[in-house]
């Protein structure tokens, strides 16, 4: 079966620490692939690898049969990885709508012609358009970013990811924080964004996790312990007793 | 008002430009001393106020610029065609060498790597024979071209203003263009801007040489006004000067930049004169820091932050 992005043997140390120790996992179109793990497990890490924040210390990272490990995180955005930050990182001072395009204008960037309006950029007017009614956001799109209630900074996290137009969608903890409400809203945008995307989705909230990710890979002190479905997880012993607990 | 307001700075242009033939050799020389320190500071503005990236070292490129000018006209003097690209280009060119290492760095490492760097280029022509040493050099003949002769005050005057009108022209283009918006998603958030796509290193370069040849133009300018370039033109305290200009007249703002140059011009030249403060005047740097750090204090956002403060909605 094809697969977006493919992870083989991918590791990090740092120094004596192995933050992520031989991590392989695939991410298909279509498919919410959850990786859960107590603080420390080493997801972040590994999101900050796939979308080239940090170097791998070893291991290969392909998208669609494509070797990336090597690329800067700046093409891998343009090749289609989109990622978003567990601290909402938003351009408060810029309007809701400038934050979308301003990410969508570095597919067509064109940074010579300064005789042409950054407003006036069709193609990234757009596509921050689309993103910003994928996210719900339209409503909101005039106004500073930085005024915002936290959920919908969550949600202009997400839709900044979408104006970069991914295929990949690495998710740090997009629920972080999150009222019931406003979760319920995230999670029925994940859901739909997943029949064209391949997503990584990192999070806490076990509850959500369960409910919408099609596989799980949890990890402990940078190990994979076990992937699958969510129920053969749910029922895995090891898995039970490293990270969920007895009762849950 | 409002809708004056884009036109507001051309508008200053057109008085300045109809103002010139009755202003006295005095204050038209002011004035000129004021537009290329302008220029100066609209080049700096597009670092720090536009990219976020605070240089210690600028007056390198202008130095650098003015000696580029003295050197090549030689004896004969030179024309305008040739020196103005190669004033430019030698600025760009060191801010190439200087902005590809320093752009490494961050934050107050790259304040201290650009500093380094102005010094350096400072020490080659204070201690060397390249640019006569620490007295400087003089330039026998002053550019021209065609008509336009550099010897005249009045030429003088209408060059600058036309290089200070098309500087900042240029900025504002910049300003409103992609690459623009660019400089300012870095500004505010560079690892956001790197997890969209933009290679942020090739930026703030771009940003880097931009300003390094128009603070090249400026020590053009300067060079074909005085006649005369001197290694205290890439000292560090000039360094500093400027970037006072931009914060003193507003950080983000290319207005603030031009009224910084005002303000600060105006400053020194008052603090400085007996018959307005008295013998104060002879400890003018004393009384100018404190004038400097008054309004940092009264006006965190520089000057233009008053009229941001009387009216609504604030102007760029």
């Amino acid at each position: 079966m094809s697969s977006f992005l493919s992870v083989t043997g991918l590791t990090r140390r740092f120094g004596g620490l192995v933050a992520v120790n031989q991590v392989s996992l695939d991410l298909h179109k279509g498919e919410i692939h959850a990786v859960i793990g107590t603080n420390g497990a080493g997801k972040s890490t590994l999101i900050n690898m796939l979308s080239g924040e940090i170097d791998a210390s070893a291991g290969r990272i392909t998208l669609q049969g494509e070797d990336v490990t090597r690329r800067a995180q700046s093409r891998r955005a343009r090749d289609g990885i989109g990622r978003s930050y567990q601290r909402t990182t938003i351009f408060p001072e810029f309007s809701v709508h400038e934050n979308c395009r301003l990410c969508a204008q570095a597919a067509a960037a064109k940074p010579w012609a300064i005789w042409q309006a950054a407003s006036r950029c069709a193609t990234s007017t757009a596509v921050a358009n689309e993103a910003l009614r994928a996210a719900g956001l339209e409503a909101h799109a005039q106004r500073a970013a930085g005024t915002l209630s936290h959920g919908a900074k969550r949600q202009l996290e997400i839709a900044m990811c979408l104006a970069t137009r991914p295929r990949v969608l690495l998710l740090d903890e997009p629920l972080a924080g999150m009222g019931a409400e406003e979760t319920e809203r995230m999670l029925a945008l994940l859901t739909q964004l997943k029949a064209s995307h391949a997503i990584l989705l990192v999070e806490h909230d076990m509850d959500a996790v369960f409910r919408i990710a099609d596989r799980i890979t949890v990890m402990v002190n940078g190990t994979v312990i076990a992937t699958g479905e969510p129920a053969a997880i749910r029922h895995n012993a090891e898995v039970r007793t490293a990270y969920l607990g007895e009762g849950h | 008002m409002r809708r004056l307001d884009p036109f507001l700075p051309l508008l200053c242009a057109v008085v300045l430009a109809l103002l010139a033939p009755v202003l006295s050799p005095y204050v038209s020389d002011f004035v000129v001393k004021v537009m290329i320190l302008s220029i100066f500071a609209l080049s700096l503005e597009l670092l720090v106020g536009m990219t976020g990236l605070v240089s210690l070292g600028h007056a390198a490129f202008y130095g650098i610029g003015a000696y580029a000018t003295v050197l090549a006209s030689g004896t004969e003097g030179g024309s305008i065609a040739l020196l103005l690209p190669l004033a430019m280009g030698s600025a760009a060119a060191y801010a190439l060498f200087v902005g590809a290492l320093s752009l490494r760095t961050r934050g107050v490492y790259f304040i201290m790597v650009t500093l380094a760097f102005a010094q350096m280029a400072y020490f080659v022509f204070h201690d060397t024979k390249v640019g006569g040493g620490s007295d400087g050099i003089y330039m026998y003949v002053r550019p021209t071209l065609g008509a336009i002769d550099m010897e005249s005050r009045a030429v003088q005057f209408y060059v600058v203003l036309a290089a200070l009108v098309a500087c900042y022209g240029l900025l504002a283009l910049v300003r409103r263009s992609r690459f623009g918006a660019a400089l300012a998603g870095i500004r505010v958030n560079e690892q956001r801007m790197r997890a969209a796509g933009f290679a942020v290193y090739g930026y703030k370069l771009a940003a880097f040489v931009l300003a390094g040849a128009l603070a090249g133009l400026a020590g053009f300018l300067l060079a074909a006004r005085d006649g005369v370039v001197n290694p205290e033109l890439l000292a560090w305290h000039n360094s500093g000067e400027v970037l006072l200009m931009i914060i003193l007249g507003g950080l983000g703002h290319l207005r603030g930049a031009i009224i910084g140059a005002v303000a600060f011009t105006l400053l020194k030249e008052l603090l400085s004169t007996h018959g307005f403060v008295g013998p104060l005047a002879d400890h003018w740097q004393l009384t100018l820091g404190i004038a400097i750090i008054a309004f940092v204090a009264l006006l965190p956002k520089g000057i233009i932050g008053i009229a941001a403060r009387l009216s609504p909605k604030g102007s760029t």
